[in-house]
């Protein structure tokens, strides 16, 4: 696929995406209420769409993630929330 | 497919599918005995092929406790003991979906009896990695827990749900890697056909959410036809989501090649 194409197919879908995340962050910051981590922690994934190294999908995903490597004792909940409470 | 109706089977066997491969699931709430396990076994080893073979698709299951009811261990070693009177049901392929969910200890203790339990019947493995926050840590987990049981073949196991930053991790160490596709919070056809082409083609698979939640059964079909957008031609979109998923579950003997 040519860039072109990738652009033709493509562009249109990701610019409402883009445009929605910036709703998003709007909404947050228009809102009021206690601090949650879930925000940082999409503010800081944001960083790495400016990154050139074609690897953008990899890095949000990586700094969304648990970087621990032990178990925890046990599971308190079976759903996932997106982010790491444990980011600072 | 248990928690899906005869119009998805109806769908799907008009879109071209030629085969359905369920794991075994959590159904969205914990099931309180042993025997609900047991019924949930006959249902998908014997009842939902009956079902799918109405609409001309072949059904073929993986059986375990999945890890989102792996906290209980007590619970877990009862239904592990159940499996083995299941495995030589036609349609059994092998053992899962198994893995972690939170990664915790305790579901940690119940992937490796179940790795346990694969090894000692020589079963392929169908490996569920957390979602989300979870997925990167859980992933590695999970490979190093396979990769320490030596009995265990890497390309006789597929680690499933992989995204952008896990299936590396997977093949790297010899495994599968399979893509689910979700229409929404997790991967999309254009990631998925995006994997393929910075990882290769060779030892993975796209497969279709169908659960209980937000799903498309027509998932894969679906990528096929972003892969014609690309401009795929019919032999590599054939391959990719026809030949390979046929190949790896074609190590179970009990898998028979579907009519393309």
């Amino acid at each position: 696929m040519t860039r072109q194409q990738a652009l033709d197919l493509y562009f249109m879908e990701a610019r409402a995406k883009l445009i929605d995340v910036a709703a998003f962050l709007d909404r947050v910051e228009r809102s009021e209420g206690e601090p949650d981590f879930r925000w940082p922690a999409f503010v800081n994934a944001l960083k790495a769409l400016g990154t050139g190294d074609a690897q953008r999908a990899r890095q949000v995903l990586l700094s969304l993630s648990d970087p621990t490597a032990e178990p925890i004792p046990a599971a308190t909940t079976k759903a996932a929330c997106g982010a790491w409470p444990g980011m600072k | 497919m248990v928690s899906r109706t005869t119009d998805d089977y109806v769908d799907m066997a008009t879109a071209g599918c030629a085969a359905v491969c369920e794991p075994a699931f959590w159904a969205g709430f914990d099931r309180s005995s042993v025997q609900g396990f047991y019924d949930y076994f006959c249902q998908l080893t014997e009842h939902e092929p009956k079902r799918a073979a109405k609409f001309g698709l072949a059904h073929y299951t993986w059986l375990c406790i999945n890890p989102k009811e792996s906290e209980d261990v007590n619970l877990a070693e009862e239904v592990v003991g159940l499996i083995p009177q299941f495995l030589n049901k036609p349609n059994v392929l092998g053992i899962g979906e198994i893995g972690l969910n939170k990664n915790s200890r305790n579901e940690l203790k119940v992937l490796e009896m179940h790795i346990d339990l694969a090894a000692q019947h020589d079963q392929l493995i169908l490996v569920h990695t957390p979602h989300l926050e979870d997925k990167l840590k859980g992933t590695r987990l999970i490979v190093d827990a396979l990769k320490s049981d030596k009995r265990i073949k890497p390309e006789r196991c597929i680690i499933d749900h992989v995204e952008e930053h896990t299936i590396d991790i997977a093949l790297d160490a010899g495994f599968w890697a399979g893509m689910t596709l979700y229409p929404e919070s997790k991967c999309t056809s254009a990631r998925a056909i995006d994997m393929i082409e910075c990882y290769g083609g060779e030892r993975v698979w796209m497969n279709s959410a169908c659960d209980w939640g937000v799903s498309v059964p027509l998932a894969v079909p679906y990528a096929a036809l972003e892969m014609r957008r690309r401009g795929y031609n019919s032999e590599n979109i054939d391959n990719l989501v026809f030949k390979n998923p046929a190949r790896f579950m074609s190590q179970s003997p009990k898998f028979k090649m579907p009519a393309a």
